[in-house]
């Protein structure tokens, strides 16, 4: 057996996974632990303070996601965590939670990580969007992609992104759907990795590299 | 673009698949968590687990199935059975379950629909709907409360809702039905054809039509399929969104690669297996 066999993207990695108390957060965790991270459901300051990164999750409304975040505290974590240029992963509506507001939820703030409202879907189509659809890449260079255009990944959700500079991968659903994106440290997917199988697999390793990375950087 | 899923539906009694499975490679085709791996492997979209354990005491069982299915499987998947409150709800969610499906509890009080769907979001309520035509029926039915005592017919679509399992009547139109689950929050309807279910003769495309038409949500047909020729038509007649379908997959007659080519070839696309 070689030694590449025994390593994991993930190997010695401490993730926290943001808990709000909103649905399923058991599989984030799961798939992160199957790369070898130590993952944790947490609202501890502490905990997130000490995690060589973060993920956001987010099912349900955008405004009840946001009170919860209020609630517990993580709004302001969730900004702490953004300006400490450690690696910051939205999923779902945890990455609508990172734009500045929803169509959803009206007049209620996001976290304003990104520049931008989410919108609702459009077109001669069913909402919510829940299936599996293929990705085009628009950023190939993008670290979080790596080998990931024409993948296939698991959606639900009735709102959605607007393209910016910040899109890294689009869809289509009844025209252009914004499917991830990246700026700085903070990088985000309307899509579930946590469910999509060996591509989204494949997605969650990419991010573990660049906190693997980010990690040697901050030691450095 | 749209993408049809193919679902397999494993029910499940007090913690062991039921309804026969006859795969030669499994050790234990009663353990839901290896079946449901195999189905992952194969390329199954999602997993449907319908807990049909008599007891509520056993409940405890799903949610360990629940959070031991979430451990080995990278696929949605979604419990139904048994969910009558949000903390139902919330069990499942929290073990791992991506989706709930509610079903008797939604005809008895709609309103469970819009507190999950308000707690949890749309996108994690399934309303399981179980319905019957009242035309192939009526003869040999005297339970159905299709008509009122005048006789005049208060179900206009002709498709009745029905619970426990397809055996009691409930005088409900199931198009109406499923207008009022999905306004009141529901994200996705499981339509049920109980005149089809278990025959093998295909869906019922006329209910799932009419339904499909009814509502903007996804829908998934099931009831009824006895190949993987059945599948297609499910889409492109009835116009739903994913098929579901038990026996041919869980008797190893048709593998999920066969379900997706046979939708494939019909012109509708697929997740490659």
């Amino acid at each position: 057996m070689r030694l590449s066999d025994l390593t994991e993207p993930g190997d010695g990695l401490t993730i926290a996974v943001l808990d709000y108390g909103i649905g399923n957060l058991r599989s984030a965790q799961k798939a992160l632990q199957r790369l070898g991270a130590t993952a944790l459901l947490t609202a501890d300051p502490a905990s997130i303070e000490a995690a060589d990164g973060v993920v956001l999750p987010g099912v349900g409304a955008f405004g009840a996601c946001m009170d919860a975040m209020d609630a517990t505290g993580l709004t302001e974590q969730s900004q702490l965590v953004a300006a400490s240029g450690r690696p910051f992963l939205g999923i779902c509506v945890g990455m609508q939670l990172m734009f500045d507001g929803s169509d959803e939820t009206p007049g209620r703030s996001g976290l304003g990580l990104f520049s931008g409202t989410v919108r609702r879907l459009t077109g001669e189509v069913r909402i919510p969007q829940m299936q599996w659809n293929k990705l085009e890449v628009t950023a190939p260079e993008h670290p979080l992609m790596s080998e990931l255009d024409g993948s296939w990944m698991y959606f639900v959700h009735s709102y959605g992104a607007e393209e910016t500079d910040d899109t890294i991968a689009v869809t289509e659903y009844g025209g252009r759907v914004v499917a991830a994106v990246a700026r700085d440290n903070v990088w985000a997917t309307q899509f579930h990795p946590e469910k999509s199988a060996d591509d989204g697999k494949r997605l969650l390793a990419n991010w573990l590299e660049f906190v693997a990375a980010s990690r040697l950087v901050a030691q450095a | 673009m749209e993408v049809i899923r193919v679902i397999p539906c494993l029910d499940v009694d007090n913690g062991r698949v039921v309804k026969g499975v006859n795969f030669v490679d499994i050790r234990d085709a009663g353990d839901p968590v290896e079946l449901a791996a195999r189905y992952d492997r194969e390329g199954a979209d999602e997993l449907i687990f319908l807990d049909i354990t008599a007891s509520s005491d056993d409940r405890e069982t799903t949610v360990a199935m629940a959070e031991a299915v979430a451990e080995k499987v990278f696929i949605p998947f979604t419990i139904g059975g048994g969910i009558r409150s949000v903390e139902d709800a919330r069990r499942m969610l929290r073990a791992g379950a991506d989706k709930v499906s509610v079903n008797s509890a939604a005809v008895k009080r709609p309103e469970l629909v819009a507190e999950i769907a308000e707690e949890f979001g749309s996108q994690c309520c399934v309303v399981a709907i179980d319905v019957r035509a009242i035309d192939e029926h009526q003869a040999d039915d005297e339970g159905s409360k299709a008509a009122d005592q005048d006789g005049s017919p208060v179900i206009k679509s002709g498709f009745e809702v029905y619970v426990r399992g397809g055996r009691d009547a409930t005088g409900i139109d199931a198009v109406e039905f499923a207008k009022k689950v999905v306004a009141l929050g529901a994200g996705e309807i499981l339509l049920t054809s109980m005149n089809r279910d278990g025959t093998r003769v295909g869906f019922d495309l006329p209910l799932t039509r009419a339904i499909s038409d009814a509502v903007n949500v996804p829908v998934i047909a099931s009831g009824g399929v006895g190949s993987v020729d059945d599948l297609a038509p499910g889409v492109l007649e009835g116009g739903a969104s994913a098929v579901l379908a038990a026996s041919i997959f869980h008797f190893g007659e048709s593998t999920i690669a066969d379900a997706k080519d046979a939708l494939q070839k019909a012109g509708l696309t697929v997740r490659p297996a």
